[in-house]
């Protein structure tokens, strides 16, 4: 199917404020990509702008071989999107939701039925089915702006925060769904949950004030965590010293890290120096010195912390020019 | 099309899915009566015509349609439905149509209730209803050119009550500047064009014509583009304005 969205260097400028600095990557078929961020560096604006709600500065962003600044009403036709927060008429009912945005997605006659019962079926709809939207749980709310965008059975799903608010059975069904439409859909999410990049991501795009700072799939952002190889020891707190003698003189160890945590058993983290894989070495050193450990894993390294590295970096970086920063934040 | 028709469809049952909308007509039909027989002295009068009916109008609509207008783009902007409605694939002016339609068929069925009044000066004398029915169309055309301007400030604002309060200044105006304080303000400096011209803006000069029966092409010809400039602004400032 190939290339499904492709986003070419799209910049939004708010007057002096540049919320999205050039941002550039391509969605495949079948990808699921997360877009991470903190919060207000650039996810909701850029997808605004794919989604030809805001006019870009500069660059533009093809769906499906259709581009957003030359036609935008075509782009649409081929996204689903959920805004942010999911904003829906609160006086309507769901049927009367849906039956709306396919009357204006042209769907008609039969096919309507058969699109919103498909939606209302897979988003489980049916026991608010004709409940007015204002008296809805916000899960439902969600559900229903759900069920809105993937209607017409878009090839590109653009989903704005899909599972803030969400409890964690609802996240669970939520990251099901995508799961099980990615296979002939390119879909783009937005989080700040990292938890939800390991669940449903297939590849992730991490932006920070407006720049991207990273893409990759997450075990690719995983290894440039510090922590990626370093092994796990949790073993009697009084064999501590022991660990550090005998792990001396490692050259692929940088540091040795004991978990402030109280009782037992102490936790132990021996981080590796780039990553390098060091668990046989201190396997092989703890029998020698004949150190009993209750258990004992690698790291696969933490997608909390990478983000933290990643996105602090270009903070810092920002810092040094103050007054370009500070004129930003009055905007 | 079948957009401007969706939209229109929607926006009409969330008209009526609230209270306000009967409250809105009964209060629309109330006034209608009680000024033409109080204020027009519609039985003094002695004439069967509604001339008494039809030279309220504009000040009825004046403080009501302006509670229409005010909803239609201030209540998306400030929901954040917007972002769902202008992300579907529909264009700015598809959708500031099926809006305006709306409205203005809402408008038109508080006016068409008024028919009692019709069907009582047909009974009491034989009126002219050729003239009954250019009444009806340029109070009908009038209310399309104050929701015109309703759209257009509702969509200026997020706020439902500054719509409310600026749309009615607005028409204020309007109507004003066909009026003998306004004129002479100008007169005393301006040139008989200068004059002419703001006394051709004014709604009651317009209206006002029609209603006595004098039919001028011109006169329907105004109202219109009346509704054509405001909702062409209106577009323009949804598209600048949907994304703040």
């Amino acid at each position: 199917m190939g290339t499904m969205l492709e986003i070419q260097g799209l910049t939004k400028a708010f007057g002096p404020f540049t919320a999205v600095d050039n941002v550039s990557f391509a969605v495949q078929s079948g990808e699921v990509l997360g877009f991470l961020g903190p919060n207000g560096a650039g996810k909701s604006t850029t997808m605004k702008m794919v989604t030809g709600f805001l006019p870009p500065t500069s660059g533009t962003a093809v769906v499906c071989g259709a581009d957003v600044t030359r036609d935008p009403i075509a782009v649409k036709r081929h996204i689903g999107y959920l805004p942010e927060g999911a904003p829906l008429y609160e006086d309507m009912t769901p049927a009367a939701l849906l039956s709306f945005v396919a009357e204006i997605r042209g769907i008609g006659g039969a096919a309507r039925r058969t699109a919103i019962d498909r939606s209302v079926s897979r988003l489980q709809l049916d026991e608010v089915y004709n409940q007015q939207i204002g008296t809805l749980s916000k899960g439902f709310k969600r559900r229903v702006g759900l069920a809105q965008a993937i209607l017409h059975d878009p090839d590109v799903l653009i989903l704005d925060e899909p599972t803030d608010g969400l409890d964690p059975n609802q996240k669970f069904q939520v990251r099901q769904l995508i799961g099980e439409m990615s296979h002939d859909k390119a879909i783009v999410i937005s989080t700040h949950l990292l938890e939800e990049v390991d669940a449903v991501c297939t590849r992730a795009v991490v932006i920070a004030r407006g720049r991207m700072v990273a893409d990759g799939t997450p075990a690719e952002l995983e290894r440039r965590s510090l922590y990626y190889n370093a092994v796990s020891v949790r073993l009697p707190r009084d064999r501590v010293d022991a660990l550090k003698s005998a792990l001396d003189g490692i050259g692929d160890i940088d540091r040795i890290e004991v978990a402030e945590t109280r009782g037992e058993p102490a936790h132990v983290i021996v981080v590796a120096r780039d990553g390098a894989t060091i668990v046989e070495t201190v396997n092989a050193r703890m029998k020698d010195r004949g150190i009993a450990v209750e258990q004992l894993y690698v790291e696969r390294g933490r997608l909390d912390d990478v983000f933290r590295q990643i996105t602090a970096d270009s903070r810092a970086g920002l810092d040094a020019g103050l007054l370009t920063d500070r004129t930003g934040e009055a905007a | 099309m079948s957009a401007v028709f969706a939209i229109t469809k929607r926006e009409l049952v969330a008209y009526f899915s609230t209270p306000l909308a009967y409250v809105f007509i009964v209060i629309f039909l109330a006034l209608a009566g009680a000024t033409t027989f109080y204020f027009g002295g519609f039985f003094q009068r002695g004439q069967a015509d509604l001339q008494a009916f039809f030279s309220f109008h504009p000040w009825l609509y004046l403080f009501l349609i302006p509670a229409v207008g005010m909803r239609l783009w201030a209540e998306e902007r400030k929901s954040g439905t917007i972002e769902l409605l202008m992300t579907l694939p529909l264009s700015t002016t598809e959708a500031v149509l099926g809006k305006f339609v709306a409205a203005w068929i809402f408008a038109g069925i508080a006016l068409a209730l008024t028919f009692p009044i019709w069907i009582s000066v047909n009974y009491l004398g034989s009126p002219d209803n050729g003239v009954i029915f250019a009444g009806y169309v340029a109070s009908f055309l009038m209310a399309g050119a104050f929701l015109a301007i309703g759209s257009f400030v509702s969509a200026l604002t997020r706020n439902q009550v500054i719509a409310f309060v600026i749309t009615a200044a607005a028409c204020f105006l309007f109507m004003m500047s066909g009026l003998e304080p306004v004129q002479s303000a100008f007169r005393g400096w301006a040139s008989a064009f200068v004059v002419d011209v703001v006394a051709s803006l004014s709604f009651l000069t317009h209206f006002d014509a029609i209603t006595r029966g004098v039919f001028d092409i011109r006169d329907f010809i105004y109202l219109s583009s009346v509704i054509g400039v405001f909702l062409f602004a209106n577009v323009v400032v949804v598209d600048l304005k949907k994304g703040s």
